[in-house]
Parts: C-alpha cells; sequence; structure tokens
C-alpha cells in the first residue's frame, strides 16, 4: 500500500485547534485511473474503524470493506472513476496517529497527541488528492464517520466537490450515542494494561478494554431484527447447554469472535481519538455554515436506513433540513433494510441504485474550483 | 413554447412559474416538471415523492428529491424558502389537506394546484347507475384507488376560502386536457381537472 509524507517539519500540519503535528504519513489505496482533466476522482472517507482497503486484493487476503459499492461495474465504478481511499489522520493502518513515533526513530506520542476534530481528516484528504493531482472530486462518499466527514469536507470546501454522499451518519451525536462511545472508552481507559497510553513502550496491550469496546459497539451496529435472524437464541455447539458463563450462545460467540479480529488489527489509542472526534462533531453549530455550499451548488445525497438506531434516520433528516434551509441540492433516501447500521456495507438493492444514479450525473460545471 | 415529452398539463403549469425561481414540487412523481423548470426556466428545484421507484427515476434525471411522505415532511420546510410550491395531482391523496395547504402557503408565497374534478358528468352518472367513478382522470377502482379525498370544483374552491388562499388564477380543463373558458358551474360539471394558482 503507498504511503506518503504530507507534512513535515519544514512543511508542517496546523490542526484546526491550532496545534501542529511535524510529520503526517498518509497511507492511501487508488483504483481506476485519472482523467486528464483530473475531475473524475471520487474519494472514500472510511468509517470509524476501517482502512484505506476499500476493495481486494489486501495485504491480509480478506475482500475489501466496500466491495459491495465499489469496483469495476459497481456503483463507484473503478472503470469509471479514480478512487482513492486513505487511511485517517489518528488512524493505526498506515497513517499517523497515536501509537506512531513522534518523529522517525523517536518515542511513541500516546496521549500526548493533540485532539482532532473533523476539519482535521478533510485538511489531510485535501493534501492527498491534490498530490495525487485531483483538480476537482467529482464525489465523496462516506458512511458512518466516513459522512460525516463529507458533510465537514462539503461545507467548508464546496468548491471541492460536485456530489457529497453522506451515508447512515449524523451532524450531532445524541446523549446516547455519546454515552456507548464513553463506555467504550471508559472500558480501554480503565484496563491496566492501557498503561496511561504508554502500552507501545511497557509491552502491555489493553486487550480486554478494546474487545469490550468493540462488542459493545457491534451491538449498536446492528438491529434488533438482525441479530434474532442471524443468531436467536441458538446455542454454538450442541454439547454446551449446561449454563455457566461460557460462550454458550451463538451471539456470544459471534461477538467474542469480532473482539478478537479487531485485537488483531485495531489500536486502542485511535479508538479513544477517532470515536472522540464525534462526540464534538456539530457543524451546524454555526450559523450560515451551508451558504456557500448552496452557492457553489454542490449536490449532496443523505441516505438513512430505516432499522439503522446508532443513527436513525433522524440524523440524516436533521442533515437534509439543515442543507435546505441553506437552499443547498438535497436528495434524501431512507432504504429500507433488516441490518440495521452496518446496512451502508452491505448490498441492499435501493441503496446500491440510489448512489450509482446520483454520481452518474455531471453535477455543475464550476470554473477555477478545485482541490 | 412547447418542449416535446414533457406532458401536457406539466406544460400548463410549468408555464405558471416564473423564471429564475426557487420551486418545491410535492408528489414530484420522476420529476419531469421539476427537470423542465431546470432546464428551460433557470428554476432551483426540489421535489418530494414517496413512491420508490419515482423516486430512483428522479435521481438518474438529477433531480434533487426527498423520499418522504408529503403529509410528514411539509413541516419541515423553511418559511419563505421556496418562491413557488406545486402540488400536481396530488392533493387528492394525501393525508391531510388542509394543513398540507397551510404549511404550503407558509413555504412559498405563490401555490399552484392541480386537481382531478370529481364533479365531471361522467362520474355522476356512474354513481347514479350505482357503480364508483372512473373515468380517464380517476382511473382506479374503488378498492385501488390511492385518491382518498375526493372533491368537485365547487367543494375546492369552497375549500380555498375556507384554509385563507386566494385564487389568483384558475384554468379549467375539458377532459381532453384543453383549457375551456367555462363558468363555474359549467366547469363543475364538464372539466376533467383544473389548474389553480393561489396566494396567501
Amino acid at each position: 500500500m503507498p504511503t506518503v509524507r504530507l507534512y513535515d517539519a519544514d512543511q508542517p500540519l496546523t490542526l484546526a485547534s491550532g496545534q501542529q503535528l511535524e510529520l503526517v504519513d498518509v497511507a492511501y489505496t487508488t483504483h481506476g485511473t485519472l482523467n486528464e482533466t483530473g475531475d473524475n476522482a471520487v474519494f472514500i472517507c472510511h468509517a470509524l474503524t476501517g482502512d484505506a482497503q476499500v476493495i481486494g486484493p489486501r495485504t491480509d487476503g480478506r475482500p475489501g470493506w466496500w466491495e459491495t459499492m465499489v469496483g469495476p461495474g459497481k456503483p463507484i465504478d473503478t472503470d469509471r472513476y479514480f478512487v482513492i481511499c486513505p487511511n485517517l489522520l489518528g488512524g493505526c493502518q498506515g497513517t499517523t496517529g497515536p501509537s506512531c513515533a513522534r518523529e522517525d526513530g523517536g518515542e511513541i506520542w500516546g496521549l500526548d497527541f493533540p485532539l482532532l476534530q473533523m476539519a482535521d481528516f478533510v485538511t489531510v484528504h485535501r493534501a492527498l488528492a491534490a498530490h495525487l493531482g485531483v483538480r476537482r472530486l467529482h464525489a465523496a462518499v462516506g458512511g458512518s464517520l466516513g459522512g460525516m466527514q463529507v458533510l465537514q469536507w462539503a461545507l467548508d470546501h464546496p468548491q471541492d466537490l460536485r456530489h457529497a454522499v453522506i451515508i447512515a451518519a449524523s451532524s450531532r451525536l445524541t446523549a446516547q450515542n455519546i454515552a456507548f462511545s464513553a463506555v467504550a472508552r471508559e472500558a480501554i481507559l480503565r484496563d491496566p494494561g492501557f498503561a496511561s497510553g504508554r502500552y507501545g513502550e511497557t509491552g502491555s496491550v489493553p486487550s480486554t478494554g478494546l474487545s469490550i469496546a468493540r462488542m459493545m459497539a457491534h451491538i449498536t451496529y446492528l438491529s434488533e431484527e438482525a441479530m434474532s435472524e442471524k443468531f436467536g437464541r441458538r446455542f454454538q455447539s450442541p454439547g454446551r447447554t449446561g449454563g455457566g458463563f461460557g460462550i454458550d450462545f451463538a451471539v456470544e460467540s459471534y461477538l467474542a469472535h469480532q473482539a478478537t479480529s479487531f485485537l488483531n488489527r485495531f489500536d486502542a489509542l485511535s479508538y479513544l481519538y477517532l470515536s472522540r472526534v464525534m462526540d464534538y462533531f456539530d457543524p451546524f453549530a454555526t450559523e450560515g455554515v451551508a451558504a456557500r455550499a448552496a452557492e457553489v451548488g454542490t449536490d449532496f445525497c443523505v441516505i438513512s436506513f430505516d432499522s439503522d438506531w446508532r443513527f436513525d434516520t433522524g440524523h440524516s433528516l436533521r442533515i437534509v433540513d439543515q442543507l435546505l434551509d441553506s437552499g443547498a441540492s438535497v436528495t434524501f433516501r431512507e432504504i429500507p433494510s433488516p441490518w440495521g447500521h452496518d446496512s451502508f456495507l452491505l448490498d441492499v438493492d435501493r441503496y446500491q441504485d440510489t448512489v450509482r444514479a446520483f454520481l452518474s450525473h455531471h453535477g455543475p460545471e464550476e470554473d477555477g474550483g478545485g482541490v | 413554447m412547447n418542449h416535446i415529452g414533457l406532458r401536457q398539463d406539466l406544460q400548463l403549469l410549468a408555464e405558471l412559474v416564473p423564471n429564475d425561481s426557487r420551486v418545491l414540487d410535492l408528489g414530484c412523481g420522476p420529476g419531469d416538471l421539476l427537470v423542465h423548470l431546470r432546464d428551460h426556466h433557470g428554476c432551483r428545484i426540489t421535489g418530494v415523492e414517496i413512491d420508490p421507484d419515482a423516486v430512483l427515476q428522479a435521481i438518474w434525471a438529477g433531480v434533487p428529491v426527498l423520499e418522504r411522505d408529503v403529509d410528514d415532511h411539509v413541516g419541515h420546510f423553511g418559511t419563505d424558502s421556496y418562491d413557488v410550491v406545486i402540488l400536481s395531482k396530488t392533493l387528492q391523496v394525501i393525508g391531510q389537506p388542509a394543513e398540507v395547504l397551510g404549511q404550503m402557503s407558509r413555504i412559498a408565497p405563490t401555490m399552484i394546484v392541480s386537481v382531478p374534478n370529481f364533479g365531471l358528468w361522467r362520474h355522476r352518472l356512474r354513481l347514479l347507475r350505482g357503480r364508483m367513478p372512473m373515468s380517464r382522470e380517476l382511473p382506479y377502482a374503488w378498492y385501488n384507488t390511492p385518491n382518498i379525498h375526493h372533491a368537485t370544483i365547487v367543494d375546492l374552491e369552497d375549500f380555498f376560502a375556507d384554509v385563507g388562499l386566494r385564487i389568483k388564477r384558475r384554468i379549467i380543463l375539458d377532459e381532453q386536457g384543453r383549457q375551456r373558458d367555462w363558468s363555474t358551474k359549467v366547469a363543475n360539471l364538464r372539466a376533467g381537472s383544473a389548474v389553480y394558482e393561489l396566494t396567501r
């Protein structure tokens, strides 16, 4: 996977908070070919625990996380579009984050890594797009946290984007949303293995805390209906029905499996930093923030799923209302799907059809815009 | 000016919409009228539609469309957020017509409403013969019709007055969709449909 050093001591990254990072590497993948005019790029923003490997072949041999949406002939058609997907700033899959060294060969950041804001992701993504020669993006597309970044991008730099696709996202987390994230973070912070964020040096791993965080989050990603259909009250193996506190039910086995595989690919500090960005995200708190998007003519597509209770349709409608109030161009669909929040990763007829149709348009032509 | 592809009744509505206005079409179907208004009148458009197939067609046509029930969503739009709000052959299918019309007058100073005329003589004849009305304008059987509020032209005009809306312009159409200069009484008996431009 390519990695590029976008910021260094000569050209540091200035964060929205004013703090600076003097070393930022960004890992990313691209698929398809950038056209001569540099305007057929589609930027994919991954969700909280996603990564740059949107389609295969991945380095770990598994399929990419968005094979249902991206690829040759898919709605985000790599025969047609130049697809860019980086790992997030603050992440742990090749892009600089709190478990990285402050400088080459230096000590690990840990909790000294500066707090991030949604706008910081956008700053880095814009720099990557420019590095790759993109003049103006055909679209930025993202689900969940990814959708929130797309929203921030479209509000702050609408001239960069013809289309903004915001899926299963939110413009302001509810108390319940924040509460779930708070418990996840507490599980990590209270794990003795966390060692005040210095686990990279002590050699310990906060695996209990990170496991619990992942298991609880996973419950919120599925609907009750989806869990009932997938697991019901089935026992994992017929021989283990005798009570006790082991992994007896199929759903328990599923959660345990999710936790284990998560430990192999995700970092506890990244979980803290990235989830915290979502808690504070509230772009419409600034009056008139969508005015420029309306002026430039960026086309928004906001999509929710009817069984998603992590970010239910009310979250999407709030985005729609705020954008329309500023006169922006907005398309909205609530897609019927039994799978809850995770629907955005899955094959759901109307969903893929909608993205395909929406992206097929050239959208408003704007001279002088660009990344 | 007649553009190929736009239905005659929609053409008529389009002519009522000033160029460069902000237009909201409640019950926009696949968005034909809005595409026309965008391409030929320079309008900034938004549609609302609940039928999923029509919504997808509208998206293919590049129409910004909200997949929502008009009754549920009309309260979401900002006051005076549009110049014109259109309700084309939709009044009869919505749950709360008075509430929706009230909201429309809040959203835009000009409302364009087109409605089928339930008072058409052909409908009256069907009823006299003991059958529920069916016609080109109302092609459904009683058990599968989406139309839940039936009104004649006289009923409608009373209703507009009751909810405090003024009729700025009325266009009466016969069953073939031709414009007619009929009196209210004749129109109530012979009109297939009518188009109203309403103001607050």
